[in-house]
């Protein structure tokens, strides 16, 4: 457990080593530099994880010790019981999350390198990811919030510098530009959150066993809602979803480490570290977050329908995914876990969404990746036909799509499965609604799917520039994901991560399993029967019909435009110009006029300064005369 | 025996006639005279109290000397000023001097 | 160093003077900051270490007393690291050099003389020897509108220092006449306590606004965004990265120390003036155009935060305010190094005409970016680290009052990200389209010496937090001890409990 701390230094070694003197490396080396040091970090997470979970005794109570190898006094607070600590903290879910960022991230930087062939800031590129691995780590293994938060603050800057790596671009610009404002506005609250905590729980730290946690219980459920905020900035929960779509202006790889895979899952993650608080203390505030989830999970699947751009088809599921993680930690209504309570399953389910979607969705993305190489374009219309050109990536394409569908025995099934279960216990509404938008994310991705690999050719694009197949450091990453993402849904990951902690075995309901399979299997007929023909007449013919609905979701219902609305005309016009013209105008006008002042009353006075000695001498005389009358008066 | 009175309306007339040219006369040479007719109006008033009041000290006689060998340096240096005034605008009188102002 | 100067007689041996002198300094600062720690470590507890005196002016019991706390270490620290880079700095500068380094070097006596002084009057001094030579420096040396901005800035700050003289000696006599002492004023038979509160109420506004003006107290702020906009580069440096602290120091020092029932009974009114500058300054920054008038504001904005952290008069707040001065100071040191370097090769630093300069001098615009995310306050470099303390400081005041404060305190943080992604989205990504500025060179070795040294200072206080943090709180905390002692507010005459 010790090596743990290698884990963090390594990546921030080669940060160091390619950021400052990446110019001097060749592309090859930065890049090997940069896999090397990941390829250590994905050994040592899988020795860590292999440690922890099968060779650590579980306690009296069957359930897995939380252990804290590093702790070190970084920065004290000189106020009662709170300081800044730095460490490294074990348990169920910060292992897990060792192994899905090391996995992914390796995997993205054995992609990049084809992916990113010859491309300028090779180097650089290698720094940010690594600068991103680094901090995403150094989240998960946080031993307290304010450690979790300084990370979050480093994830978000690393992913404001990758979407921003083509800086020549104006969109990219923008695009990061606007996730980094976004995320960081909702940071604001997610910082007043831990402020609240520390103050009245008197410490930052997780170990919620404290009697302070008791005293601060009134405060605990603003406090929590106030961090969940700032979670549901870093997870593109609705209204704050609105960068995630844009960042795809980043490199694909940049896309599937950090938009797909583990930065957006920072604030579901976030919500499972504070779990038990929620729980204990403010389970009224946890189904708001249900609510928020279950609306953004709608709203981003409806918008994915009708978007053209195969990324942003993926950043849209993205958000739905995550939503439906948020919904199945929100439905929780106990603590405790055992097979018949179901109250806590959400938590379990959520966790291993989590880990299914990251491997699927990045899956997906690499994929994406893979297209967009081959056809230089991110358009739906560029593509279509593409099975025959590039057989490995329509093949692993569509396991994750299949994946992401529900459909077993690939890994989404099992996951969603669990979530629809917990929703259900939870509400059947809920239940229905989360197997409605199941439904709806079964149907787009097979509209992308059908879109990209079968449909008609853009033969004039295509005669001009023949689509191929990726290079080997391309389709080893896919083949390798989609391997993890038929298997993974076997694991027994009850056995591992649970609310409580104890051994939980996952079994199928199969009434609701039943269910979301047919759904999900009628929805992808209505997609072929839609989407397969050529050129999509039937498609066209309904988005003509309901052309407004289509528009409207197709510019995600505007919600960017109010959004730059509030930004530019109302904060930057009506606020920041006014100050900045009170500034000059009113205050500095003040100044300058005491000085315009002073400079004009000198000189009206001057004038009594004429110059001439005699009246000088005149007023002088008199005034001698006056004193002496006073004198002699007094 | 002269009456101090006597001497001290003597000089007194002297200054109040240095005050008036001072304060009317235009030239600045008149001015320098006046201002050397108020000098020896002290002058005198330092000797006669010397002597009327004090006759067993000198210092008024000192004074006196003194204050005479200052206004000779003086009226040198003003009439110094006054030539070079007189070279740059060919006039001295005082309500022309204007160019110093401010 | 100023005799080494005067005797130099070409550029090269002023050159090698400035770089032995200020070399010397930092070696200086370095070498007391660690014997101070050392002897810290060893037990010696006295407030001020270190201390000296002799009689100067004996009728009003004016010393020249020196003498070294917590504070005062960090901020000798600070100014030896200025001084010594921004000599770099200025490595190039060609008119006159000698003279321009003679004043930097006054400046700069003003500045360690200020920081080491523990006598009112001395203080005083000092800060009257640092004003006089910014005159001489913007008015002759600077750019733009460089005679209104010297007059404005010199006059606004002799204003200041009109209030503060009347403050200095009400206390003077306010404590009994019989020393200007500031640690025996504090503890001297009865001490502070035994100045008046009605007294107090009035030396107190004189001497916060006083040093406040320095300190860029809204609305006393306005000398700020044009003396630095017309400044040369090291003097932008030297002026934001230090001066300006020597307002947040006085505060601290002379009128809070001194005054503390008067803190308590006032404070509020100061307290809402600096959260108006902490919102006020980012929101303007947010619109200018002209590089060195953003990081103006945001100096408004980052000081506010100081006078605004040592107002809520606790230890971490305190100690924040402190560390908040430290990363503040080398963050604008930074900031206006690279605006200077990059003014220097375009000649312009408005940003509309500003483009793609990524491409053409890489190594200022990763300066320049490294410096806007440590001013934003990212992890790992200082902003972060003083930010958060003021913060969790600030945070422990339970009031609903400080807590609205705190937390409009807390946007700043999101609009200073705006600004700072605004012009870093302007001038240095893209492509430039200027093709006048594709001919131009990245920096000197020089310039990259000075821009390294500040880079490796900030990130070295961000890492390691823990030393510097530990070594204020040991000059805060009699401070903050003292204030709390003389007991809460006589009549709390704030409307907003």
């Amino acid at each position: 457990m010790e090596s743990t701390i290698f884990i963090l230094l390594l990546p921030f070694l080669s940060f160091l080593l390619l950021g400052v003197f990446g110019k001097w490396f060749s592309h090859k080396a930065a890049g090997l530099i940069g896999t090397a040091s990941l390829l250590a970090v994905a050994v040592l997470s899988y020795a860590t994880a292999y440690d922890y979970f099968f060779c650590l005794e579980r306690t009296a109570e069957g359930v897995l010790p939380t252990v804290v190898p590093y702790n070190i006094h970084w920065l004290p607070f000189f106020a009662e019981g709170l300081s800044f600590d730095m460490g490294i903290m074990l348990d169920p879910i910060s292992v897990m999350m060792l192994i899905v960022i090391s996995t992914v991230s390796l995997m993205v930087h054995i992609y990049s390198f084809g992916y990113m062939h010859g491309e300028r800031g090779f180097q650089r590129y290698y720094a940010f990811l690594s600068l991103f691995t680094m901090s995403m780590l150094g989240l998960v293994v946080a031993t307290n919030i304010f450690q979790m938060y300084m990370f979050w603050e480093l994830v978000g800057v690393s992913s404001y510098l990758l979407i921003g790596f083509y800086y020549t671009s104006p969109a990219a610009i923008a695009a990061s530009k606007k996730a980094f404002i976004v995320t960081r506005f909702a940071d604001l609250f997610f910082l007043i959150g831990i402020l609240i905590y520390g103050y009245y729980c008197k410490s930052f730290g997780f170990e919620f066993d404290q009697a302070g946690f008791a005293q601060g219980a009134a405060m605990l459920p603003l406090a929590l809602f106030l961090m969940f905020i700032g979670g549901a900035g870093k997870s593109a929960m609705f209204p704050l979803h609105i960068w995630l779509p844009d960042a795809m202006e980043g490199p694909t790889p940049v896309s599937a480490l950090i938009h797909a895979a583990t930065m957006v899952v920072a604030g579901v993650f976030q919500i499972a570290r504070l779990f038990p608080l929620w729980i204990e203390y403010a389970p009224g505030t946890l189904h708001i977050v249900a609510w928020v989830g279950a609306f953004t999970a709608f709203y981003a699947a409806a918008v994915a329908c009708c978007q053209s751009d195969i990324k942003r088809v993926l950043a849209f599921s993205t958000i739905s995914q995550i939503a439906f993680m948020m919904v199945a930690l929100g439905v929780c209504t106990e603590y405790t876990t055992g097979h018949h309570h179901v109250g806590s399953l959400g938590y379990m389910a959520s966790m291993f969404h989590l880990f299914t979607h990251a491997m699927f969705k990045a899956l997906l993305f690499l994929g994406a990746g893979c297209i967009i190489h081959a056809v230089h374009s991110n358009e739906m219309s560029a593509m279509g036909g593409l099975r025959k050109y590039m057989p490995i990536t329509h093949i692993t394409f569509l396991i994750a799509c299949l994946a992401i569908s529900g459909i077993p025995p690939f890994s989404g099934f099992f996951s969603k499965d669990e979530i629809l279960t917990a929703a259900f216990a939870y509400m059947p509404a809920m239940g229905w609604i989360m197997t409605a938008i199941a439904a709806m994310t079964a149907f787009y991705m097979f509209r992308l799917y059908f879109g990209i690999f079968w449909g008609t050719e853009n033969k004039e694009l295509h005669a001009h520039h023949t689509p191929h197949e990726a290079p080997l450091t391309m389709t080893l990453p896919l083949v390798f994901l989609a391997l993890v993402t038929c298997g993974a849904g076997f694991l027994p990951f009850g056995h591992f991560v649970s609310a409580d902690g104890q051994l939980y075995d996952i079994h199928l309901d199969w009434n609701i399993a039943g269910t979301s399979i047919v759904i999900a299997v009628a929805s992808i007929f209505l997609a072929t029967y839609i989407y397969m023909g050529e050129r999509q007449p039937k498609a066209d013919a309904l988005a003509e019909k309901f052309k407004g609905l289509h528009q409207w979701a197709y510019k995600r219902f505007y919600l960017d435009e109010v959004y730059q609305y509030i930004t530019h005309r109302i904060i930057f016009a009506h606020v920041s110009k006014p100050i900045a013209w009170f500034d000059r105008h009113i205050i500095d006008g003040f100044f300058d006029f005491l000085a315009h002042g002073t400079h004009a009353l000198s000189f009206r006075i001057r004038g009594f300064q004429s110059g001439s000695v005699q009246k000088y001498a005149f007023v002088f005389l008199l005034g001698t005369l006056a004193l002496l009358a006073i004198m002699v008066l007094a | 025996m002269i009456q101090i009175e006597y001497l001290l309306v003597v000089s007194a007339v002297m200054m109040f006639a240095g005050v008036f040219g001072f304060l009317t006369r235009r030239s600045t040479l008149a001015i320098l005279l006046s201002v050397e007719l108020m000098l020896n109006a002290t002058d005198l008033n330092f000797a006669v109290f010397n002597r009327m009041l004090y006759p067993e000290g000198y210092e008024g006689y000192f004074f006196a000397l003194f204050s005479i060998a200052i206004s000779a340096a003086e009226s040198a240096i003003a009439i110094a000023i006054m030539i070079n005034i007189y070279r740059m605008i060919k006039n001295i009188q005082a309500g022309e001097l204007e160019q110093m102002k401010w | 160093m100023l005799l080494g100067l005067w005797l130099a007689r070409d550029v090269k041996g002023v050159r090698a003077v400035m770089v032995a002198g200020s070399t010397a300094l930092l070696v200086l600062a370095g070498y007391l900051t660690l014997t101070f720690l050392g002897d810290r470590a060893a037990g010696a507890t006295d407030e001020m270490l270190y201390t000296a005196s002799f009689d100067w002016f004996a009728p009003l019991h004016i010393k020249y007393s020196v003498g070294v706390d917590g504070i005062s270490v960090a901020m000798l620290l600070l100014s030896a690291i200025i001084v010594f880079t921004g000599t770099f700095a200025s490595w190039q500068l060609k008119p006159l050099t000698k003279e321009y380094f003679l004043w930097f070097t006054l400046l700069s006596l003003g500045v360690f003389g200020f920081f080491i002084s523990v006598d009112m009057f001395a203080m005083f001094m000092f800060y009257e020897i640092a004003l006089i030579p910014m005159y001489l420096l913007i008015g002759v040396w600077g750019s733009g509108k460089k005679e209104y901005a010297a007059m404005k800035l010199t006059l606004m700050l002799m204003g200041g220092s009109a209030f503060l003289m009347c403050g200095i000696f009400g206390i003077f006599y306010g404590a009994g006449g019989q020393t200007m002492n500031i640690v025996e004023i504090a503890n001297h038979t009865g001490g502070a306590h035994a100045i008046d509160f009605g007294q107090q109420c009035i030396w107190f506004p004189l001497t916060f606004i006083g040093f406040g003006v320095l300190g860029a107290l809204f609305p006393f702020h306005t000398w700020s965004p044009d003396g630095h906009a017309s400044a040369p580069t090291a003097v932008s440096m030297l002026h934001a990265g230090v001066l300006m602290k020597l307002g947040g120091y006085g505060c601290f020092r002379i009128a809070m120390y001194l005054m503390p029932e008067a803190t308590h009974e006032l404070g509020w009114i100061f307290l809402i003036l600096t959260g108006i500058s902490v919102v006020y300054g980012a929101f303007s920054a947010c619109v200018q155009t002209d590089l060195k008038y953003i990081n103006a504001y945001s100096s408004v904005s980052h000081c506010g935060l100081v006078l605004f952290a040592i107002l809520m008069l606790n230890q971490t707040s305190c100690t924040g305010a402190v560390l908040q001065m430290l990363s503040h100071g080398l963050m604008t040191a930074l900031f206006f190094a690279l605006i200077g370097m990059i003014y220097g090769r375009t000649h312009t630093r408005d940003i509309r005409e500003l483009n793609g300069l990524m491409r053409i001098m890489p190594f200022l615009s990763v300066g320049y970016i490294l410096a806007g995310l440590a001013n934003l306050g990212l992890p790992g470099f200082s902003g972060f680290i003083a930010e958060m303390t003021i913060f969790v400081g600030s945070f422990q005041n339970a009031d609903t009052f400080h807590r609205v404060l705190t937390i409009a305190a807390c946007c700043s943080i999101v609009i200073t990200a705006v600004y700072i992604l605004r012009v870093v989205g302007k001038i240095l990504y893209g492509t430039c389209t200027n093709e006048h500025h594709l001919q131009l060179t990245d920096a000197t070795w020089d310039e990259r010496f000075s821009v390294i040294c500040l880079i490796l200072a900030v990130a070295a206080l961000g890492m390691a937090p823990l030393w510097v943090s530990d070594m204020i709180n040991t000059g805060v905390a009699p401070i903050v001890d003292h204030i709390h002692a003389s007991g809460q507010a006589v009549s709390s005459c704030n409307p907003f409990n």
